[in-house]
């Protein structure tokens, strides 16, 4: 699935899978804070965004 | 490739008299050249109507879903190891088949023939081996198979047939020396943005009609997301956002299952290249879990099992 939407021009660092366990606190602090930052990095997404129907 | 009408049409005959199938399904001459349809006979006198060439690039296992009766088929390299997928998939019995196998050479693809003669009107077409002669009412030109081959035949490595009862022909020597991702790889070199410009602009002549999905036999499911409107998945104009939707999700659905057979390149009124989808993904499915789609009935896709060993880099 990430290897595809990247193939169409997803960039790599928008997209994340990770495994948690409720458990697992701080491995979801730390996922959560990469994910943020990576894709802040990357700005706002421009692709694949549907945009409101143009009525003439 | 002529040479096997006769024999569809004897082995058809037979199976049929001796009841060994209720049905046969092979394909037919279309009412205009290069268009061959997929044909179903239940009478041994109308075997007649059966026909080969290199037009018969639909995928005939689309008839084979959920059949209950006995039924007899033509399967060249692609389509029998899309009837394995169907047995894989419990959409038809084994037993219920018998399979008739034809050692392929690849099939033609008409639009590079259209080009070729300048989209003029093609009256008749005549193949004789490795050429073919191309007749309109004021032109009449020849042409080497070899060169107007489909794409996905042209880097074909399966053109023998992996399941069959009987074989009408010699095994045909599998082509080597092929690289069949080599489009696929020339996608992946790009970066993100031309990447996007490249599917955006793939897409953007699809009308949204289906025919690639129609034409699919791995599209068996009842109701199609693209048709169910409750929840409504995407959304059905030809917004490209949608359209890039439904080709995205329609490859992952094929995904470890595509056997590349064409039939949705060929059947596209528009043109589109969808299989640069599905080809990443048998890409994928090869590097990763070194499967290819129907090969064997004694393994079960990658999608359907769990090793430990699984590619798992993905997750974090």
């Amino acid at each position: 699935m990430k290897g595809l939407l990247e193939h169409v021009g997803v960039e790599p660092g928008r997209l994340h899978f990770s495994w948690i366990s409720s458990a697992e606190a701080t491995k979801f602090v730390d996922v959560a804070n990469t994910v943020a930052k990576e894709v802040k990095a990357l700005g706002p997404a421009r692709y694949f965004i549907k945009k409101r129907a143009e009525v003439a | 490739m002529l040479r096997y009408t006769e024999k569809i049409q004897e082995t058809a005959k037979r199976l049929l008299q001796e009841k060994r199938v209720d049905a046969f399904i092979g394909y037919g001459k279309g009412s205009v050249p290069m268009m061959n349809q997929p044909l179903m006979v239940s009478d041994p006198d109308r075997v007649d109507r059966l026909y080969w060439d290199n037009f018969c690039g639909l995928n005939l296992c689309n008839y084979l879903t959920k059949r209950t009766d006995k039924v007899g088929i033509v399967a060249n390299g692609c389509n029998s190891r899309n009837i394995v997928t169907h047995i894989i998939e419990n959409q038809i019995k084994r037993d219920q088949l018998y399979i008739v196998g034809i050692p392929c050479e690849g099939m033609i693809d008409h639009r590079a023939v259209m080009r070729a003669v300048k989209q003029k009107e093609i009256l008749d077409i005549q193949q004789n081996g490795k050429t073919f002669v191309v007749k309109g009412a004021d032109f009449e030109e020849t042409f080497e198979k070899e060169k107007f081959l489909q794409s996905n035949c042209a880097v074909c490595i399966h053109r023998n047939p992996v399941i069959y009862d009987e074989l009408l022909g010699d095994l045909v020597e599998e082509q080597t020396g092929v690289s069949p991702y080599q489009d696929v790889e020339k996608v992946e070199a790009m970066d993100p943005e031309k990447k996007q410009g490249f599917f955006t602009r793939l897409i953007s002549r699809c009308i949204r009609c289906y025919a690639c999905r129609n034409a699919c036999p791995l599209c068996y499911c009842p109701t199609c997301f693209v048709d169910e409107s409750r929840p409504q998945w995407v959304g059905k104009s030809s917004d490209p956002t949608d359209t890039l939707t439904f080709h995205f999700l329609r490859a992952y659905h094929c995904a470890g299952r595509c056997t590349d057979c064409g039939a949705c390149e060929r059947v596209c009124p528009m043109g589109i290249s969808m299989r640069q989808f599905t080809k990443k993904l048998n890409k994928d499915c090869q590097e990763l879990f070194s499967w290819e789609a129907g090969l064997t009935l004694d393994q079960r896709p990658p999608l359907d099992v769990y090793r430990p060993d699984d590619y798992n880099d993905f997750i974090k």
